[in-house]
């Protein structure tokens, strides 16, 4: 495939699929997007994680470990999606802990309450969709498929927040008192989301004909406050925007923009608590790094074992099951995961995940591809296993279908009233 | 009290503790996958204390429920053995911990499956299945990291041994005449159990030596105050607020 049909494939909003030739600037904005959000989602994890512990019930509780489990899911999700644009994803990590990629600004700010827990979900997850509905139209295959997964899991983080919130707000003094003051931090943070503004964005227009993006920030901004100052009103909490009012003549609501300067100073790495945040991450991965060199040893152990079992191996096979063992040492192998989503239907492509021998893969993709309930029986198959068509050889594989029409039993319409055709 | 009652804590009690030292684990874990599988763990714990509790609660009848006896109790008052109260330590002692406890766990779920007290059987019917999974996620990590690096090796037998001493505690006599069940009995197939992994894992079995025992009684461990002080002072600052 060349580049003009890449073009003609954007210009008929049709998908981009992992293997067709890209421009160089599509297929780098789209990593750049898609590790800034798979960071986001991971290092997101943090200022909620830190309230687990102290959930006031264990309803709360359970709502929001399912919730803080779903964040990593969304990383992995993303990290996959980048594996097929040739990213991977012990590079992507090295890129965040060392502060080359970006996260999204408002995991930089603290948790100090309960209800920063709930005014968090309600805002920043509530932000999440509103950027990400948009998003699931985006002209890469792989990213759209996950972003549909990982929308509806945002609309449960969304709504648990706001009904955390609401619990408190028809709670004591105390409790609306919290919810007041945690709504006021988390306000800001929420809007910034959006990114800059247009007229300063960098990367918006280029994304934008590509379709990577499919509106603009200040559109979506301006989505987002529209929803929330009735949901707010429910809550009976004063967003703490003073120019905000609704104004009939653009039918949407007037208020300030979030602190540009301020935004771009904490994705810059100098926001209240980035350096605890990033520290937190890098210490995390540093101090797993033997429990995936542990896993990895095994898995290299097993295939010694199992070729010494089957005799003697030539040379170039030998040499071939030590390259596998050092690539198994520096990251864990990619494997697929096929879903059988109940009985009577065929395994499904539900999405990929590291792991380092099958045993790993199968008990990962249970936790991952099938903890809502969406499956009954599962395949995993290392990547590297798979064969695919060549997507150069596309229109010499399937075109010629096309013209075979009197292949489908519709082409022989049967004479009225004769049945049992 | 009834008997009843006071197992229903202890199922509970144990469930709800180790649930809280899982879920530590979040945003920490050596592995964004195991970051899932960790919760999931955590997730499958808390229902079951949840079951276990408002089972409890009910069965009591004093207007209290899975909330009241989770936040509002103190230490003494609590009946988890002391093995689920252990700091989480290394990845390696969090594997041994769930491994030994999810092995005690899966077959006495099983059994009271089969009791003829049917709110009891049914929670324990779930709760099987709950573990028997926890039981495959822990042997498979059991096993990567006794057989792994040298270092894995180390790390994964200094867990095993450090937590083992813990585990006598879990077959002392305790039961209601509803469960009809000595713990006893499920030392030998827990052994069976346990010992096939660790063989696996190229590991042996510790020698039986000191032995905790007391948290069915009400007596823990000095990590056991701070774990519920974090867990209970939300709860406890704000008196009578519902969530
Ligand atoms: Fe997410
Ligand atoms: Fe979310």
């Amino acid at each position: 495939m060349s580049i003009s049909a890449f073009d003609a494939l954007i210009a008929a909003d049709q998908k981009i699929e992992h293997q067709d030739q890209m421009p160089d600037g599509y297929r780098e904005s789209l990593i750049r997007q898609i590790a800034q959000h798979a960071h986001s989602e991971i290092m997101g994890m943090q200022p909620e994680a830190a309230w687990i512990g102290r959930a006031p019930s264990l309803a709360r509780k359970a709502v929001l470990i399912a919730k803080v489990q779903d964040e990593a899911g969304h990383g992995l999700y993303l990290y996959a999606v980048a594996e097929t644009l040739g990213a991977r994803r012990e590079d992507l990590l090295d890129a965040l802990h060392e502060g080359r990629q970006k996260y999204l600004s408002f995991i930089n700010y603290p948790t100090l309450t309960w209800a920063d827990v709930g005014a968090l979900a309600w805002l920043t997850d509530g932000a999440a969709v509103v950027n990400q509905v948009s998003l699931c139209r985006t002209s890469y295959g792989p990213y759209a498929r996950a972003l549909v997964r990982i929308c509806r899991e945002e609309s449960f983080h969304h709504r648990q927040g706001f009904d955390l919130l609401l619990a408190l707000s028809r709670g004591t003094p105390e409790q609306r008192r919290e919810l007041q003051e945690a709504v006021e931090r988390w306000w800001w943070p929420a809007l910034a989301m959006f990114g800059p503004a247009d007229s300063r964005s960098t990367h918006s227009a280029s994304s934008m004909a590509w379709r990577i993006k499919r509106a603009s920030n200040d559109e979506l901004r301006q989505r987002f406050v529209d929803l929330c100052v009735p949901q707010a009103e429910a809550l009976g909490v004063r967003l703490p925007d003073p120019a905000l009012r609704w104004n009939a003549e653009r039918g949407h609501h007037d208020f300030t923009p979030p602190d540009y300067d301020e935004l771009m100073r904490v994705v810059a790495g100098d926001g209240p608590r980035n350096r605890q945040r990033l520290a937190h991450r890098r210490r995390a991965h540093e101090e797993g790094a033997w429990v995936r060199e542990a896993a990895a040893a095994h898995a290299a152990k097993q295939a010694a074992r199992q070729s010494a079992a089957t005799g003697a191996l030539e040379d170039t096979a030998q040499e071939a099951l030590a390259q596998e063992i050092d690539a198994v040492e520096e990251e864990w192998p990619l494997w697929e995961v096929f879903v059988r989503p109940r009985r009577g239907l065929g395994h499904t492509h539900a999405g990929s995940l590291r792991a380092p021998d099958a045993a790993v893969a199968l008990h990962s993709a249970r936790d991952l591809y099938t903890r809502r309930e969406e499956g009954v029986s599962l395949w995993v198959v290392p990547s590297r296993s798979m064969t695919s068509s060549d997507p150069d050889l596309k229109d010499a594989y399937f075109a010629p279908a096309a013209d075979k029409q009197y292949r489908h039993a519709s082409s022989f319409p049967p004479p009225e009233g004769v049945e049992g055709l | 009290m009834t008997a009843l009652f006071d197992y229903l804590l202890g199922l509970g009690d144990d469930a709800l503790v180790a649930a809280q030292r899982t879920a530590e684990w979040c945003a920490r874990a050596p592995q964004l996958e195991e970051e899932v599988a960790l919760a999931n763990v955590a997730l499958d714990q808390l229902g079951q204390a949840r079951a276990f509790l408002t089972y409890a609660a009910d069965l009591e009848g004093a207007g209290r429920d899975e909330d009241a006896l989770a936040f509002l109790r103190d230490e003494h008052e609590f009946r988890n053995v002391q093995l689920v109260e252990l700091p989480n330590g290394d990845f390696a002692t969090t594997v041994a911990k769930t491994l030994l406890l999810a092995a005690y766990q899966n077959l006495l779920y099983t059994r009271l499956a089969q009791v003829a007290e049917p709110r009891l059987a049914g929670i324990a019917a779930k709760a099987a299945k709950e573990s028997a999974f926890h039981v495959s996620y822990a042997s498979v990590w059991t096993v990567r990291l006794g057989d792994g690096t040298p270092l894995s090796h180390r790390r994964m037998r200094d867990a095993v041994e450090e937590v083992w001493p813990y585990t006598h505690e879990l077959f002392e006599p305790w039961a209601a005449p509803e469960a009809g069940l000595d713990p006893a009995a499920l030392r030998g197939p827990w052994l069976e159990v346990v010992g096939r992994v660790l063989g696996e894992a190229t590991l042996t079995r510790p020698p039986d030596g000191w032995a905790a025992t007391g948290g069915r009684a009400g007596r823990h461990t000095e990590w056991f105050g701070p774990l519920l002080a974090e867990m209970q002072y939300v709860h406890r600052a704000h008196v009578g607020a519902r969530w």
